[in-house]
């Protein structure tokens, strides 16, 4: 892009929007150029058994795109989730391939080969259709990225905007390191689930600036359960992406600082708290999480 | 969900295959591969019954101008019928490599 179309261009207009990438698009432009190499690509056609059993027609991916590459000249491997397709649902075969493509890099990494893991999170969650085999892989892939990540930063992205919810909300809650623009949401339980099973009272699901203020990406970076804070740009959050490998594997992961969370949650009084008291009780966890970190 | 299957004549090879679209609301993916035979097949798994003779019109008019012996599926989610014409056009003009598509 020139400098005189930048400069006619609105701001909107100029950004390159990751948001509207597809998964498998998604995949290709954070991997460096012409490196994307896809597994399990739809042309091998596994698909979900039980999702036609239910009168559901599959997608020849099951909605999730492997594929193997570099960053920054480092061999990485991308899980995206295609948020079209069923909500982004984690059915067993969708879930499995993310697990697969986890449990190689770790193997890799076993070996001294470091392969970069990157997930690019766009889901509700566990695919209903396919219950508890759905959860399991998700467990799966839990327990994938902890046994990564002691070897090699494990890198979540949540663009939006269907954001990351259910179980794999504690999937990238995981992660090393966790990309979020202001579109992204990360909640266990979405907000049309917490008005239906605790009433309008509790949350108004309509409501979204109150939705962006509890769970949106700005909050979740302001009170450090998401790490960095990225406009909706392909190669804003690409750069980003390779910063979170470039700063290494920290010593104390978030999910392990169970001790400091406990003592930060005993200061929340739930009954009054707002997404500012959040902010001023949990602000800066992440950056006291960067210092400490280890260069390899 | 209906599964339908059209058959066409064909008077070309296709060299190559393409992917595009997503199972989305509204949406559709289209799988284009070479066939072995030299007639084209197109195997529709759509999510809306009872429009068999909307798909026949719709790959009728596609196939006056598209002429390659190619194995076709397509997996749709409630597509209307100019967004099925579109990624018909797009699934051929990919696997063509783009050649002359915008002239």
């Amino acid at each position: 892009m020139n400098l005189a179309s930048t400069m006619a261009a609105p701001h909107f207009a100029a950004t390159d929007s990751f948001i509207e990438l597809a998964a498998r698009e998604r995949a290709r432009r954070l991997l460096d150029a012409d490196t994307f190499r896809e597994l399990l690509g739809p042309f091998d056609r596994i698909t979900s058994p039980w999702l036609p059993l239910q009168g559901i027609v599959c997608q020849a991916d099951d909605g999730a795109i492997v594929a193997r590459g570099t960053i920054d000249g480092m061999p990485a491997v991308v899980a995206a989730i295609e948020s079209a397709f069923q909500g982004g649902s984690i059915g067993e075969v969708s879930g499995s391939k993310i697990a697969a493509a986890l449990e190689l890099a770790l193997r890799d990494c076993e070996r001294g080969k470091i392969v970069r893991p990157v997930i690019v999170f766009e889901t509700g969650g566990v695919r209903l259709q396919e219950a508890n085999l759905g959860l399991a892989v998700i467990a799966e892939i839990q327990a994938a990225i902890v046994a990564l990540r002691r070897y090699v930063p494990v890198v979540g992205v949540i663009a939006g905007m269907v954001g990351c919810f259910g179980g794999m909300s504690l999937a990238a809650a995981l992660c090393t390191r966790l990309i979020m623009t202001r579109q992204g949401r990360l909640g266990m339980n979405g907000p049309e689930v917490i008005e239906q099973e605790a009433g309008i009272e509790e949350l108004d699901a309509s409501d979204r600036r109150r939705i962006w203020q509890l769970i949106g990406g700005e909050q979740r970076v302001a009170t450090g359960l998401a790490d960095t804070l990225v406009d909706d740009d392909a190669q804003v959050i690409g750069a980003a992406v390779r910063a979170a490998f470039a700063a290494g594997v920290p010593d104390v992961h978030r999910s392990e600082a169970v001790e400091r969370y406990l003592s930060l949650l005993s200061g929340v009084t739930p009954e009054t708290v707002t997404p500012e008291a959040m902010r001023a009780l949990f602000g800066g966890a992440s950056s006291n999480r960067d210092e400490r970190r280890l260069d390899r | 969900m209906e599964h339908l299957t059209f058959d066409y004549p064909a008077r070309r090879v296709v060299a190559a295959r393409s992917h595009v679209g997503v199972v989305g609301s509204g949406d559709l993916e289209v799988l284009l591969a070479p066939n072995d035979a030299m007639q084209a097949r197109v195997v529709v798994n759509t999510s809306v019954d009872g429009y068999g003779h909307i798909w026949k019109s719709v790959l009728d008019r596609f196939f006056t101008r598209y002429d390659g012996a190619a194995s076709i599926e397509i997996n749709d989610f409630g597509a209307t019928p100019g967004v099925v014409a579109l990624r018909l056009a797009e699934a051929a003009e990919e696997a063509e490599g783009m050649q002359g598509a915008r002239a």
